[in-house]
């Protein structure tokens, strides 16, 4: 790809435009509590289209396009089964004690619910997580552009590295969440268009039917096997794996979108924002998954003079990553082009942006602040807020150059991380509904569920698959690694949820009276009928569910 | 600066403006149609929406 002036000029006033909202800012951040929460005054669609874009980094632009390219309209589960149902349900349920209980992260309402040991052992895996997962697409980042427009690859990692830092040192989670609004809407923006083009080129849906075979424009019905569809896993592995165990375990404990909800500047703000961003969600399969289904089709029967867009592996198959960027490459002259790089850009900015003040929040509250050093004025931990950005981007950007070198290490740490992940909504749930669970309880479920996910997945192996360390014994073979990944999700939260059950049971349960506001039954119901009804949780949700309904109906 | 809608609004009118310019000079045609043209009026119509919203909002 050639960029041209005009390009470059897009490009380069976007990231002016980034760091000028970080400098704008600044004087808004008087204390800690405007650097790490906004000050909790953002307003409801603010933070609803902030809690999607955090989680719309640039490895998951591209990812589902190559994955709609891979597996066709199947992908779309990721999104109607594995995110919807989900972000209904921490929106309704959830948020009236994340929001609450006043906590100032995640982590901070398990010790304020359980005790010590669960906030940090929650604290400390996701902390280290939340650095190298942005270590590890700030890298991928670089290796795109590289390959898409020959920029160097140390310039691209320093020069984003240093953007990002910029503008959440200067203005804190308020800079970072304004940004990532501004991403979602040049995201949308910025692929549309592709959407429009591919499908005027290969003649409407009606085209793109007759040159991709059934199985990838249908999401239900070739789900009933594991061997029937081209993911490899059958309706109940997903429904269970996917729809509940990962999703809810995302969506609904990961500080990472939960931040942006507590950043709301009420109660009800914090309820309705993910319902908000749950309806740009339930659409974006048509501008993310749509592209790679088009790119395949323009593949397996190009127009007339046209090339393939997608190119074969030299093992074998497709290379489905390039699918996005290759439709990019395809239909954007210059002008578009640079919006569509900017896009990628912004998507790629606002994942690392909500890894980097999810980081900085827990490090300072709940490790720098909860065992290092307590009582100091407030300014100390503002002061420390701005380090640790500085910190923790320095950490990806060595992130980054570690997965360059070593794959294999971060693949690793990766698995390790899902280990952790999978049980983590059994946790939850239990803390939140049963107020038997006890800290005990909770601590040893997370254990045992980390455990049994590792277990699982020393016992069980993919078909035609190498792995990555050494098994057990092979007591079962799935007949991909998706299947094998929501498994042992399920395998892990059952675990946790037994131990938990069971050892809250043996151990002393806390007084009533200290879990008010922590707990279901022992906090008032929120009064919200006398609001309208696009204000109300409960009937936000219900059109949410309706719609999601709707849309799995109509590529069923 | 509170009201996102302002700086959000200049951004994408600008972006609006930019490929309009591309796309009245150049005139590149893809699959037939003026993109950057088209796609140009589409974004300074959405980026003059979030202006004109935050401007009502300030008057209040």
């Amino acid at each position: 790809m050639h960029l041209t002036p005009t390009d470059l000029l897009i490009i380069a006033s976007y990231v002016v435009f980034v760091l000028g909202i970080g400098v704008l800012l600044k004087e808004r951040v008087a204390h800690s509590s405007d650097f790490f929460l906004a000050g909790r005054s953002i307003p409801a669609w603010v933070a609803g289209l902030a809690f999607l874009s955090a989680n719309l980094g640039a490895q998951e632009m591209i990812g589902m396009a190559a994955s709609g390219a891979k597996y066709g309209m199947l992908t779309s589960h990721f999104y109607w089964v594995g995110a919807i149902p989900a972000m209904v349900f921490v929106g309704i349920f959830m948020m009236p004690f994340y929001y609450g209980s006043r906590a100032r992260s995640v982590p901070e309402y398990l010790k304020l619910r359980f005790d010590e040991k669960t906030r940090a052992f929650n604290a400390l895996t996701f902390a280290t997580m939340t650095v190298f997962s942005s270590g590890i697409s700030m890298y991928a980042m670089g290796a795109l552009l590289r390959l898409l427009l020959g920029w160097n690859i140390h310039a691209s990692i320093v020069v984003s590295a240093v953007v990002v830092l910029g503008y959440i040192a200067l203005g804190g989670l308020r800079s970072a969440i304004y940004n990532e609004v501004v991403q979602f809407f040049l995201i949308v923006f910025g692929f549309v268009p592709l959407v429009w083009l591919g499908l005027r080129d290969i003649g409407g849906w009606s085209g793109l039917a007759s040159r991709v075979p059934d199985t990838y424009l249908r999401s239900w019905q070739y789900i009933g096997s594991a061997q029937a569809n081209p993911m490899g896993i059958e309706w109940f592995g997903m429904v269970m794996g996917l729809g509940f165990v990962l999703s809810f375990g995302y969506w609904c404990t990961d500080f990472l979108v939960v931040q942006r909800a507590m950043a709301a500047d009420s109660m009800n703000a914090a309820r309705r924002t993910p319902l908000i961003a749950a309806v740009p969600k339930m659409l974006f399969p048509f501008i993310v998954i749509l592209p790679g289904i088009l790119a395949l089709g323009l593949t397996l029967q190009p127009n007339p003079g046209a090339a393939p867009i997608l190119q074969q592996n030299p093992g074998g198959g497709y290379d489905y990553n390039m699918a996005l960027p290759m439709m990019i490459g395809r239909y954007y002259p210059s002008g578009l082009l640079g919006l569509g790089i900017t896009a990628l850009l912004a998507s790629f900015m606002s994942g690392m942006a909500g890894n980097v003040t999810a980081f900085n929040t827990v490090w300072t509250y709940d490790i720098y602040q909860s065992y290092l050093v307590p009582r100091a004025t407030d300014a100390h931990y503002l002061w420390v807020g701005r380090a640790t950005t500085v910190v923790g981007v320095a950490i990806s950007v060595a992130t980054a150059y570690v997965a360059m070198r070593f794959n294999n290490i971060m693949d690793m740490l990766q698995l390790v991380f899902s280990f952790v992940n999978a049980p983590l909504f059994a946790t939850f749930l239990l803390g939140m509904f049963w107020r038997r669970t006890t800290g005990h309880g909770a601590f040893s479920g997370l254990i045992a569920g980390t455990l049994a996910a590792a277990l699982h997945y020393e016992v069980t192996a993919v078909a035609a698959a190498s792995s990555l360390v050494g098994k057990v014994a092979v007591l079962h073979t799935y007949p991909s690694d998706m299947a094998q990944n929501f498994w042992g999700a399920i395998w892990a939260w059952t675990s946790c949820f037994i131990v938990t059950i069971a050892v809250s049971v043996i151990t002393r349960p806390r007084p009533s009276g200290e879990l008010a506001g922590l707990v279901y039954s022992l906090t008032p119901r929120i009064a919200d009928d006398r609001l309208v009804w696009y204000k109300r949780p409960a009937a936000l949700g219900l059109v949410v569910s309706v719609l999601t309904v709707a849309l799995n109906l109509l590529f069923w | 600066m509170t009201d996102l809608r302002l700086p959000l609004g200049l951004l994408l009118s600008f972006y609006g403006v930019i490929l309009i310019a591309t796309g009245a000079i150049q005139g590149t045609r893809v699959l037939g149609i003026n993109v950057n043209l088209w796609w140009g009026f589409v974004l300074l119509l959405v980026g003059a929406a979030m202006l004109y919203l935050a401007r009502r909002a300030r008057s209040l």
